[in-house]
């Protein structure tokens, strides 16, 4: 018999709230977090919305610790935090916590800040800390850092699928008996020119200027792109007997994952979804359950014209009919793409749904992709059905990388 | 700039790169053994004073520049 795995925390820092209980709400709320960018260096861009983290991670963070981090390792502290004060701030074992913590960019706000001081003032007044700021592991290291984590640190990159791939990670460590305790997730901070410009140079960001809040419109006929976003998720997983043993609070379980590749094309999912149905069906045989028992999915939607068909057909390809008795939902349509911290975020969107028989809707379906045959949760069509207790996120990045997830109340 | 402006200074520094409280900058205190400042804050500490007294602090002096008092005297004299 594997070890079962229990949710015991959670942490979120999002374009809808500074914690989870805010981005819950305003998630329920449908206010959306996608805003003009008003900035001087957003001037002239193809794009000029995202959805930003309002609060200034120097009011929560030590601030001697927060100028040692690039803006992508203190959202993701702050979010590991959240999670880990949520799970009961637990006396454990340090050998038996592990780290699985991504980004999928890393930190390019300090790539950018460095190479300017670096050609303006000089290349002997480039920041000391400007490695360990840029490592694409360095969320990782300092999330484990803060909780003196030894079972080991790790952090997966594979674009908007690593948080996924992270708690998928996390999973696979305590069943292997490597930890007690993960605490996994990901984050992303790269609003910034550069980011901006050539994810817009790909021609895959939202090009709309007026009404930022309607940009991000995943399934509907009329989306035109992504709306960057940034942000962080973290979830503490833990051994379901570790977690019976100190009386934690659980919210449910990660009853299983699934991976898989495209092996298609560097940037465009496969159209067929073909790949991303078999992570989805590797997660439902990962589970031991079976694809009549899922309610929920909350999809990976990024309101590309492509991605959206490409994954709806993986859903129908791994689901069939059973997926006439599913809710859907998109809740980048709130957020913003968080890119490396989304399958994480997300994951938390889904388990927070289980929770409370109730599914955050989707904004902005003025008019459903007739292509797109599935039941998507809009305002007042938004509850589960009484005993719904399985629900998937779904996570995919460039490169072909494909994440499924299933939880399970 | 007099020893003492000096030593203000680099109490301000030095709680501004590395938390240190600046009641606790003295001279006769060592960076590391007693406020903590490792080698890559001193770095940091060390590009800081640099830039606020506009003097070169080479290398191979850093690793001379025991406490607090030693930077002074060294940032004196190169002035």
């Amino acid at each position: 018999m594997s070890i079962r795995v229990a949710i015991t925390g959670l942490g979120a820092i999002t374009p809808i709230g500074a914690n989870v209980e805010q981005t819950w709400k305003n998630a329920l709320a449908q206010n959306s977090g996608v805003v003009k960018l008003n900035d001087k260096w957003s001037e002239g861009l193809a794009a000029q919305i995202a959805g930003r983290v309002l609060i200034d991670p120097f009011e929560i963070l030590d601030r001697v610790q927060a100028r040692r981090m690039d803006r992508s390792t203190q959202l993701g502290v702050i979010a590991a935090k959240e999670a880990w004060q949520d799970a009961g701030a637990p006396e454990i074992d340090r050998e038996r916590l592990g780290v699985h913590f991504g980004t999928g960019i890393g930190g390019l706000n300090t790539v950018i800040e460095q190479y300017e001081t670096m050609m303006t003032r000089g290349a002997d007044r480039v920041n000391p800390m400007t490695v360990p700021m840029i490592m694409p592991n360095s969320a990782a290291a300092m999330v484990g850092l803060q909780f003196g984590a030894q079972a080991g640190v790790h952090s997966p990159v594979s674009a908007c699928a690593t948080s996924a791939e992270a708690i998928a990670g996390g999973l696979e460590m305590i069943r292997n008996g490597k930890a007690d305790m993960v605490i996994a997730g990901g984050t992303e901070a790269c609003l910034n020119r550069l980011a901006i410009s050539a994810f817009a140079a790909m021609k895959a960001l939202s090009t709309r200027k007026d009404e930022p809040e309607k940009a991000s419109r995943p399934y509907d006929l009329a989306r035109d792109g992504f709306v960057m976003g940034e942000g962080a998720g973290a979830i503490i997983l833990e051994s379901e007997t570790h977690a019976i043993a100190r009386g934690a609070k659980i919210y449910g379980y990660l009853a299983g994952a699934g991976m898989s590749a495209d092996g298609y094309h560097i940037a465009a999912p496969e159209p067929e979804g073909a790949g991303a149905a078999r992570a989805i069906k590797q997660a439902l045989l990962d589970a031991e359950i079976s694809k009549s028992e899922v309610s929920h999915i909350n999809a990976h939607a990024t309101s590309t014209p492509v991605g959206d068909i490409a994954e709806y057909k993986a859903m129908r390809s791994a689901l069939g009919t059973d997926l006439d008795n599913v809710l859907v939902t998109a809740t980048k349509s709130l957020t913003g793409h968080l890119l490396g911290g989304a399958g994480a975020a997300e994951s938390i969107f889904a388990i927070l749904a289980l929770k409370n028989g109730v599914v955050p809707p989707t904004m902005n379906l003025d008019n459903q992709d007739p292509q797109i045959e599935m039941n998507v949760a809009k305002p007042n069509k938004n509850t589960l059905a009484k005993g719904a207790r399985v629900a998937l996120n779904n996570s995919f990045g460039f490169g072909g990388h494909n994440v499924c997830l299933v939880f399970t109340s | 700039m007099t020893e003492e402006q000096i030593l203000a200074e680099m109490a301000i520094i030095l709680n501004e790169v590395a938390g240190v409280e600046a009641s606790k900058v003295t001279a006769d205190k060592s960076f590391l053994d007693d406020l903590e400042v490792d080698s890559l804050s001193m770095v940091e500490v060390v590009m800081a004073a640099e830039d606020k007294f506009d003097v070169k602090i080479p290398d191979e002096e850093v690793k001379n520049l025991r406490t607090v008092g030693d930077a002074v005297n060294f940032i004196l004299k190169a002035k």
